[in-house]
C-alpha cells in the first residue's frame, strides 16, 4: 500500500485540459521532501467523442476530431483525413502535401513557442523578481542574448523599452490587479534567474503573444480560420485564385491570391526569425541557469514516433502515389527506441499498439487490445467530488493508484509504456543520423546536440551528456531544437559545410513554384461509394504531432459507407496515461520519481517536469465502443448518493 | 512618425485637427502615456472599435473611458468540457509590440483574474485565487465548454469539485455570464448525438440550477476573437447589447454569413462550384453544392473575417460548417442527411429559394 499522497496539484494549470497530479514525498523535516516512487497522473474530464463519431459521414470526421483539441487543431483534423484516405485508398496531390506539411509545421512552431513562454516560462521566470530589474542592464543583456532581435520599432530594445514593460508590471501591482500573474510561486527558492534575465523573458512572453497571432495567419489563408481551419478528405479545400488581385463580388477569387501568398511568406519568415533570434537563445539562457534539471524528470527511456513531414518531392505522379508512402523521407522518422540502445532506431509495427484500461474509468479488456478492436464503456467508480475537506485540511477526494483513477487509457507498445514528443523526435532523428539512411535534418540535429548540449561550457555548450537528454531540461531543449529544424524546413535554409548539408529552398518556396498544380483528388467523394475499391478493413492515419505520436483508426461500413468505429490513440495519452495491468507507471508518473521539493505546499519542481511534457489532456481522453452498443448508464455512486440531476444536488461545498 | 509620439499636451489640449470632443482625466492620460499610446492612435483605435460594434461615433468617448478605466473590471474565465480553441482564439486578439501597440487594449482593459490555461498559479494556489476573486461581486464570468448534467457522474471534476458545483459557485456573485463558444452556448460537440456525458449548455444548466442572471451567448467553434472581446467591451461601455432569440448579440449574429459573402451572387445567378479545386472554385463561385451552411448560419465571419481580416472559410474554399448554430453537428440537410458536405435542403436559407442551377441536377436532386 502506497503512502498517502502529500503533494497534490489540482488543477494543474498552464496546460490544455484538466489534470490532477498526486505524489508522496518523504518529508525532510523542513517543509520539503523527496518523491521516491512514481506519481499519479489523472485526467478528470471526458466527452466521449469516439462514441459521437459512430454512424457519421467519414468526410465529416476531421471536423469532429479537430475539436478534440483547439491547441492541436490541425493535427487531429489531418490525422482523421489521412485515416479516411487510407481506408478508401485515395492519394493526394503534391500541393496538398506541401500545404499539410506547412500547416503542421506552423503548428509546431506556434505551439512550441507558446508552450515555452506562456505555459512553461513562469516555472523558471519569477515575475516579481523582474520588477526589480534595471532597464539599462536588461537592454545590455538583450544585446548579448538576442542581438539580432529588434522589436523596438525595428531597433534593438533600449532601456526605455524595458522601462515600458516595467511600467506595465507596475501598473498591475499598483492597481492591486495582478490578473494572471497572481498567486504564483514567486520568491520560491528554486527560481534562479537574475532580475534582468527575468524581465527580458517577461518581455518576450508578451511579444510572443503578438507574434503568435501573426503566425497563425498561415492557417487562416489555407484553412479560412484559426483555430480549427478547414480541411478536406482527398487534399486541401483551398485552391489557387483565378483573380490575383483584390477579392470582391465582381472579381471573385480565393484567399490564395497575391496578397494571401504574401501573407504566408511573411508568416513563414516571422516564424523562422523568432525561433532563431528569441526562442532558441532564450532556452539556452534558461538551460545554463538550470542545468541541474538535466538530472530530473527521466522516463523509462523507451521512445516512439509514428513519423511526420513526408517529402512531397517524392510524389511521382499526382493521385497515384503520395508522400505518405515514403516514410524513409520523413523529417521525423517512424520508429522505436528502446532504453537499452538509445542510439538505435527499431522499425515500428502498428499492430503492436495496444490499449489498457486496468486503471482507467472504463469497462473493457484489462489485458490490452489493439485500438481497432478494443471495447470500452464509460465507468466512473472514483471518489465523489464536492465533499469538501477533512477537518485537518486533507482531501476527502483522493485517487488510488491500485484502483481506476483516470479518463486516460494506457497505450502500450509491445507491452511497454513509451514516451512520445520532442525528445522522442530528436532521439529518433539522431539515431537515424548514424545510419546509411541519414537525412540532412538528422545531420543538423546531431550537429546542434553536439554544439549546444554536449560541448563544454568553454566552447559555448552546456557541457551535458547525451544520456541526460532524457530529462526535464532535455525535453525543453529538444523542443526548441525541433522547432528550429522545422521552421527552417518551411522557410528554407542555407548549406552547412561543416555538417555537410546542402541548401534547401523550403516547403513554402517549393509549394509556390508548384502553386498552379492540383489541390484535391476529384475521385475522393465517388470512392467513398465504392467499397469494392477500399484497400483495407481499418484505415490507419497518423501524424507526428507537436506533442508526439498521434494515430486514428477508422472502420467504415461497407454497406452504408458511414463510420462503424473510430478510435484515437493520442500523444498526451502515451505520456499522461495511468499505470497498466502490471502496474508499470506512465511517463508523467515515472518522471516524478526522485524529485526534491523545497516546499511541499508549493510544488514548483513537480510542475516543471509535468509542464516539460506540454500536457494536452483534452486530447488524451478517449472511449470506444466498436460494436455500437449503447453505453451503459453506469450507476457510479456506490449507494452513497444516488441522485443524479443537478436540480437534486446533494453535493457538499 | 514624430507627429505621432505620445505627448501629454495632446491629451490635455485638444489638437487643432481633432473634433472628437473627448476629454481625459489625469489618471487616464497617465496610463495611456505609460503605455506609449498617442491620442491620435488611441482615438482612431476607438473609432475602429465603434465601427466593429456598430456604434455611432458619438459613443466613442464612452468607449474611450471604458478602455482606460483605472480600476479594471474583473473577468473570471472558467473552462469545462472544452478543447481550449476558444481561449486560443481569444488570445489571437492580443498584440504587443514594444509596449506601443494598442490593439491589446481590450485585454488590458480587463483584469483576467482566473484563466487556467494562462494563469501562473496552480493547484491549491489557483483554487485560492478562484475563491478570492469570486468572493467579490460584479465580475464578468466567461465560460467555455459544456458541463455534464450529473454532478456525481465523474465526467468533469476539477479541484475536487464537479463541473456543476464549480459553475454554481462561480456564478453566484457574477454580474454577467458570457458563454463563449458553441459548447458553452448550446452544448456543442459534447452534446452531439448521442451526448454520451449528458452535457448541458450554460443556459440549460442555469435553468436547472435556478440561476437567473444576464447571459450572453457568443457562439462559434471557436468564435472570432474580435467578437469575444468586442462583446465584453460593449458590455463594459454600453451595457447589455441587443440579443437575438438565442441570446447572441445581434450586432455580430444578426446576419447570416451568406449575407456578406462575396460568393453570394453566384448562389443566385450561378454558376456554382461543383468540386473542390474545379475552375469555379478557383473563381470563387458559391460553395452551396459542396455543403456550405452559410445561408442558415448567423455569424460575422464574412464581415469581420478571421485572423485580422485575412480570410474566412468560404474565401479559402471550404463551405461554412454552421458552427455558430445550435446542434450544428446534427443538422439535417437535403434528404434528411447529416453532413458538412450535404447541401442544405430547400427553403432553409431564410425562406430563400435554392440556387437556380441546382434544379434538375444529377448531383443535387430535385428542388423540393
Amino acid at each position: 500500500m502506497a503512502a498517502t499522497p502529500n503533494v497534490i496539484i489540482d488543477p494543474v494549470t498552464r496546460i490544455e485540459g484538466h489534470l490532477r497530479i498526486q505524489a508522496h514525498a518523504v518529508p525532510d523535516g523542513m517543509g520539503g521532501g523527496t518523491i521516491t516512487d512514481p506519481g499519479l497522473s489523472a485526467s478528470t474530464m471526458v466527452r466521449g467523442l469516439e462514441k459521437i463519431l459512430q454512424g457519421r459521414d467519414p468526410r465529416d470526421a476531421w471536423a469532429f476530431t479537430q475539436r478534440i483539441c483547439g491547441v492541436c487543431t490541425v493535427v487531429h483534423g489531418l490525422t482523421s483525413v489521412r485515416a479516411v484516405e487510407h481506408a478508401i485508398g485515395i492519394k493526394v496531390s503534391k500541393n496538398a502535401d506541401y500545404i499539410r506539411n506547412m500547416m503542421i509545421g506552423a503548428q509546431y512552431v506556434h505551439d512550441h513557442v507558446m508552450h515555452f513562454y506562456h505555459l512553461h516560462a513562469l516555472d523558471w521566470v519569477d515575475v516579481v523578481s523582474a520588477m526589480k530589474a534595471n532597464p539599462t542592464r536588461t537592454a545590455a543583456l538583450a544585446r548579448i542574448n538576442n542581438g539580432t532581435y529588434k522589436p523596438n520599432n525595428g531597433a534593438l530594445p533600449n532601456a526605455a523599452y524595458f522601462q515600458t514593460v516595467l511600467n506595465k508590471l507596475n501598473n498591475l501591482v499598483s492597481r492591486g490587479q495582478l490578473g494572471l500573474f497572481a498567486n504564483g510561486y514567486w520568491g520560491h527558492s528554486a527560481y534562479k534567474l537574475s532580475p534582468e534575465e527575468n524581465l527580458l523573458l517577461v518581455s518576450h512572453y508578451l511579444e510572443a503573444l503578438a507574434w503568435a497571432r501573426e503566425v497563425v495567419k498561415l492557417h487562416s489563408v489555407f484553412g479560412g480560420k484559426d483555430p480549427h481551419p478547414n480541411l478536406v478528405v482527398g487534399g486541401m479545400p483551398c485552391t489557387l485564385s483565378s483573380n490575383t488581385g483584390t477579392i470582391n463580388d465582381d472579381k471573385g477569387g480565393t484567399s490564395l491570391n497575391t496578397a494571401g501568398l504574401a501573407t504566408i511568406k511573411t508568416a513563414v519568415a516571422r516564424m523562422k526569425a523568432f525561433v532563431d533570434q528569441v526562442y532558441l537563445p532564450d532556452v539556452l539562457l534558461v538551460a545554463k541557469r538550470y542545468k541541474e534539471w538535466a538530472d530530473f524528470g527521466a522516463t523509462a527511456g523507451n521512445f516512439l514516433c509514428y513519423g511526420e513531414f513526408p517529402d512531397p518531392a517524392l510524389v511521382k505522379r499526382e493521385f497515384t502515389d503520395g508522400a505518405i508512402d515514403y516514410p524513409a523521407g520523413y523529417i521525423i522518422p517512424q520508429g522505436v527506441i528502446w532504453a537499452d540502445a538509445p542510439t538505435t532506431l527499431v522499425p515500428f509495427d502498428e499492430k503492436m499498439v495496444t490499449e489498457n484500461v486496468a486503471h482507467a474509468w472504463y469497462l473493457g479488456s484489462d489485458t490490452g487490445e489493439h485500438p481497432s478492436v478494443g471495447e470500452t464503456e464509460l465507468y466512473y467508480d472514483g471518489p465523489l467530488p464536492d465533499q469538501g475537506r477533512n477537518p485537518d485540511g486533507t482531501s476527502k477526494y483522493m485517487l488510488d493508484e491500485n484502483a481506476r483513477y483516470s479518463w486516460i487509457k494506457s497505450p502500450r507498445y509491445d507491452s511497454q509504456p513509451m514516451e512520445v514528443g520532442p525528445l522522442a523526435h530528436i532521439l529518433t532523428m539522431h539515431a537515424r543520423g548514424g545510419t546509411a539512411n541519414a537525412q540532412p535534418t538528422d545531420k543538423l540535429v546531431r550537429g546542434y546536440v553536439q554544439q549546444f548540449w554536449i560541448n563544454p561550457t568553454a566552447q559555448g555548450g552546456l557541457g551535458l551528456t547525451f544520456t541526460q537528454l532524457n530529462s526535464t531540461l532535455g525535453r525543453i531543449f529538444c523542443r526548441v531544437l525541433e522547432t528550429k529544424i522545422i521552421a527552417d524546413q518551411i522557410a528554407g535554409r542555407a548549406a552547412d559545410r561543416t555538417l555537410g548539408t546542402a541548401a534547401y529552398a523550403g516547403w513554402y518556396q517549393l509549394y509556390y513554384n508548384n502553386k498552379a498544380g492540383a489541390y484535391w483528388n476529384p475521385n475522393t467523394f465517388t470512392r467513398l461509394q465504392q467499397p469494392n475499391l477500399w484497400p483495407v478493413q481499418v484505415g490507419f492515419g497518423f501524424t507526428e504531432a507537436p506533442r508526439g505520436a498521434l494515430g486514428h483508426w477508422v472502420k467504415l461500413n461497407r454497406v452504408s459507407g458511414l463510420i462503424d468505429n473510430y478510435q484515437c490513440v493520442v500523444a498526451s495519452q502515451w505520456n499522461a496515461g495511468p499505470r497498466d495491468l502490471v502496474g508499470a507507471p506512465g511517463p508523467y508518473e515515472e518522471a516524478l520519481r526522485g524529485h526534491v521539493l523545497a516546499d511541499l505546499k508549493q510544488p514548483l519542481e513537480v510542475l516543471r517536469t509535468i509542464h516539460s511534457f506540454d500536457p494536452c489532456i483534452g486530447c488524451a481522453v478517449h472511449i470506444v465502443d466498436p460494436d455500437g452498443k449503447p453505453l451503459v448508464q453506469v450507476d457510479v455512486n456506490h449507494g452513497v448518493c444516488s441522485t443524479t440531476r443537478v436540480s437534486d444536488m446533494r453535493c457538499a461545498s | 512618425m514624430s507627429t505621432d509620439l505620445p505627448s501629454r499636451s495632446d491629451y490635455s489640449h485638444m489638437p487643432a485637427d481633432s473634433s472628437d470632443g473627448v476629454t481625459f482625466d489625469e489618471a487616464t492620460v497617465e496610463r495611456l502615456l505609460q503605455l506609449g499610446i498617442s491620442r491620435r492612435r488611441f482615438m482612431s483605435y476607438c473609432a475602429g472599435l465603434a465601427s466593429l460594434l456598430a456604434l455611432p461615433q458619438s459613443m466613442v468617448p464612452r468607449l474611450a473611458q471604458a478602455a482606460t478605466s483605472t480600476t479594471l473590471p474583473a473577468v473570471v474565465y472558467m473552462s469545462f468540457q472544452e478543447c481550449t480553441g476558444c481561449l486560443e482564439s481569444m488570445v489571437n486578439s492580443f498584440a504587443f509590440s514594444g509596449g506601443t501597440t494598442i490593439d491589446n487594449l481590450i485585454l488590458n482593459m480587463i483584469s483576467l483574474d482566473y484563466q487556467e490555461t494562462l494563469m501562473a498559479a496552480a493547484g491549491d494556489q489557483a483554487e485560492e485565487r478562484l475563491l478570492s476573486v469570486t468572493a467579490q461581486s460584479g465580475y464578468v464570468l466567461v465560460v467555455d465548454g459544456s458541463i455534464p448534467a450529473r454532478w456525481d457522474s465523474g465526467y468533469f471534476i476539477s479541484g475536487e469539485r464537479s463541473g456543476v458545483a464549480r459553475f454554481r459557485d462561480a456564478a453566484k456573485n457574477a454580474a454577467l455570464l458570457v458563454a463563449v463558444g458553441t459548447c458553452a452556448s448550446f452544448g456543442g460537440l459534447p452534446k452531439a448525438d448521442p451526448n454520451p456525458t449528458d452535457a448541458l449548455s450554460i443556459g440549460e444548466l442555469m435553468a436547472d440550477l435556478g440561476i437567473s442572471k444576464p447571459l450572453i451567448n457568443v457562439s462559434g467553434c471557436p468564435p472570432i476573437p474580435e467578437v469575444i472581446t468586442g462583446v465584453i467591451l460593449y458590455y463594459l461601455s454600453q451595457g447589455m447589447p441587443t440579443l437575438d432569440s438565442l441570446r447572441r448579440p445581434t450586432v455580430f449574429y444578426g446576419d447570416t454569413v451568406h449575407e456578406d459573402c462575396y460568393r453570394k451572387e453566384s448562389f443566385e445567378e450561378g454558376p456554382l462550384a461543383r468540386a473542390f479545386d474545379d475552375p469555379n472554385s478557383r473563381k470563387g463561385k458559391c460553395l452551396y453544392m459542396l455543403g456550405c451552411k452559410g445561408p442558415v448560419t448567423h455569424n460575422a465571419c464574412s464581415r469581420v473575417r478571421w485572423n485580422q481580416g485575412i480570410s474566412f472559410p468560404m474565401m479559402s474554399g471550404h463551405g461554412c460548417i454552421g458552427c455558430a448554430e445550435p446542434d450544428f453537428w446534427d443538422r439535417l440537410n437535403r434528404n434528411n442527411e447529416k453532413g458538412f458536405y450535404i447541401p442544405i435542403a430547400a427553403g432553409s436559407g431564410h425562406s430563400r429559394g435554392l440556387p437556380c442551377d441546382t434544379c434538375h441536377d444529377d448531383n443535387g436532386g430535385d428542388d423540393d
